[in-house]
């Protein structure tokens, strides 16, 4: 039996695509469209020799900022940089000790504009 | 004696602060608006709408200035499964016009004018100022430490208007103990796209725009999504509930992700640039989390003291940190009036709380929360309604059509649903919201 054509092929077979793709932006691009006025005093501290016994470590993929990082040695890579100071992190921390939260100097930090 | 630098101090220059700053500097006392952020708003992001008709009296015609995006003249409340949608969609022309009910507004926009609006009246604000803690003497609270240098703040009284972690009422000792599970987290995208593009999506023309509420859709994790229609940008997100959030393996920009790819959703927000990504933790369990609202010189008023109402239908928050901003302002006026400080003399405003909306619709909601998060609503009874809905619409001819009791009743049953729980579910749902 032989084949209709390549083009009316695509055409029974519903057309585009283009409503299941667009492209998918990068977790820096998405972060990197918000404005930090960053202050070198870090605002949260991470007391990484507690997360080394936590097994659950809730922060890693509840913050919305993606701060904590695990190594591979085993311990977190926290960066405070890009915070968007929601409190999610301390909130869902099942470590006593591991995270000392704070607000970042005045006029420091996040500053949202089209939210 | 102590010297007061001001009458009254107020912490967070959101919506509650704002408003109560407003309040007192009217009835003619001096008031500080604090602010951590660079200007008002800055540390502030939410789903995206508004109800702004508190500001009625404080404001009178409020609309002919306010920040707006879009008036929401179009809400839908939608149900997602994997691959059905079922949406309940309302029209009203009627709030496309004065006073209008509900409005899309960015809130470094809106909580920047309603602060600039406490200066007009008097108030002094002061931003880059962090409130560090608070300064008490002989079990009254009379001031904040802030970061700045000297920067003790000596006032009568203290408005805690600190949003949802408020670290001031945890330390005047108002909260219980605090608990992921009482929480969400808002996680938001603003997506750019021509205003003509928005129109066409969302069938809205002009200033009018659409809303959108979502059950579902958010990978499993309970909460939900919504769409918002800005002028020339969407605000999509997901609310998620902490303990469920942490229980699995999605990060929330994947939710996101997710929920923007559904076929009912990927049509209305594909394209376009995101111009900002932001996150806020959300009080999110009504009644239940609240802290006390009232101790010697001090006051708590909006997320600060978990007013937000997160009840499904309706999903509020902005409106209820205006209503008891500006409660907590006339009652620091009346006790500053008779020289009354103390929690007593403070009572006014717990006794305005409990008479008007504020803690009405929290009291008679209640239940909400936990019955619109539960696993029930979250996860079977989508499935139930959105396969009874695609099987009534399905012409499966040759077979004849099925009576509508009977599918819901098959489809119950599929979903893994027992009878008493539809029956306890019905009750519990006519009992809050009936």
């Amino acid at each position: 039996m032989s084949k209709i054509s390549d083009r009316w092929a695509s055409v029974a077979a519903g057309g585009t695509k283009e409503t299941e793709q667009w492209p998918t932006h990068s977790f820096e691009d998405l972060i990197g469209s918000t404005r930090f006025d960053v202050h070198e005093r870090a605002h949260i501290v991470v007391d990484d020799t507690v997360c080394r016994d936590c097994p659950s470590r809730e922060c890693i993929v509840a913050c919305p900022a993606k701060l904590f990082v695990p190594t591979s040695d085993g311990g977190i890579l926290f960066n405070y940089e890009q915070c968007f100071e929601c409190g999610t992190c301390y909130l869902v921390c099942n470590k006593e000790g591991a995270i000392s939260w704070s607000y970042p100097e005045g006029g420091h930090g996040v500053v949202f504009k089209r939210s | 004696m102590t010297e007061f630098d001001v009458d009254v101090v107020v912490v967070g220059a959101g919506p509650a602060g704002a408003t109560a700053a407003t309040v007192l500097a009217r009835a003619g006392h001096s008031v500080i608006l604090l602010e951590r952020g660079p200007f008002p708003g800055s540390k502030n992001m939410y789903g995206g709408v508004v109800y702004p008709r508190m500001l009625d009296q404080l404001h009178p015609q409020w609309w002919e200035e306010a920040p707006v995006q879009r008036w929401i003249t179009r809400r839908s409340t939608m149900v997602l499964t994997d691959e059905q949608a079922v949406s309940v969609d309302f029209r009203s022309q009627k709030w496309g016009s004065a006073p209008y009910n509900g409005a899309t507004a960015f809130r470094p926009d809106w909580d920047h004018w309603l602060a600039s609006k406490a200066e007009a009246d008097g108030a002094t604000l002061i931003c880059s100022t962090t409130a560090t803690g608070l300064l008490r003497k002989n079990n009254q609270v009379v001031g904040v430490t802030t970061d700045r240098p000297d920067g003790d703040l000596r006032a009568r009284v203290v408005i805690a208007c600190d949003g949802v972690n408020s670290f001031l009422a945890k330390e005047a000792g108002m909260y219980g103990e605090v608990d992921a599970a009482n929480y969400t987290v808002g996680v938001k995208e603003t997506i750019a796209l021509p205003k003509e593009v928005i129109d066409s999506r969302f069938g809205v023309r002009g200033r009018h725009g659409m809303d959108i509420e979502v059950l579902g859709g958010t990978s499993g994790v309970n909460g939900g999504g919504f769409v918002y229609t800005n002028l020339d940008t969407l605000a999509v997100g997901c609310v998620l509930k902490l303990p469920k959030l942490t229980a699995q393996e999605l990060r929330p920009e994947e939710i996101i992700d997710r929920f923007k790819r559904h076929p009912g959703i990927a049509p209305l927000v594909e394209g376009g640039e995101v111009q900002e990504y932001s996150a806020h933790v959300i009080p999110e369990a009504g009644l239940s989390m609240m802290p006390q609202m009232t101790g010697n010189g001090i006051l708590v008023a909006g997320d600060a003291a978990a007013m937000c109402l997160a009840a499904g239908l309706w999903l509020e928050g902005v409106n209820f940190a205006m209503a008891s901003g500006i409660y907590a302002g006339e009652a620091a006026a009346e006790s500053l009036a008779v020289g009354d400080v103390s929690a007593k003399g403070l009572a006014g405003y717990e006794r305005r709380l409990n008479d008007t909306f504020v803690l009405r619709d929290h009291k008679r909601l209640h239940r909400a929360p936990e019955i619109v998060l539960s696993d029930r609503v979250q996860h079977l009874y989508p499935q139930m309604i959105a396969n009874s809905v695609e099987r009534m619409f399905r012409v499966d001819n040759p077979t004849p059509k099925p009576g509508l009791i009977r599918v819901l009743n098959q489809e119950r049953k599929r979903a893994g649903l027992k009878v008493r729980h539809v029956v306890k579910d019905t009750l519990d749902g006519l009992r809050t919201f009936g």
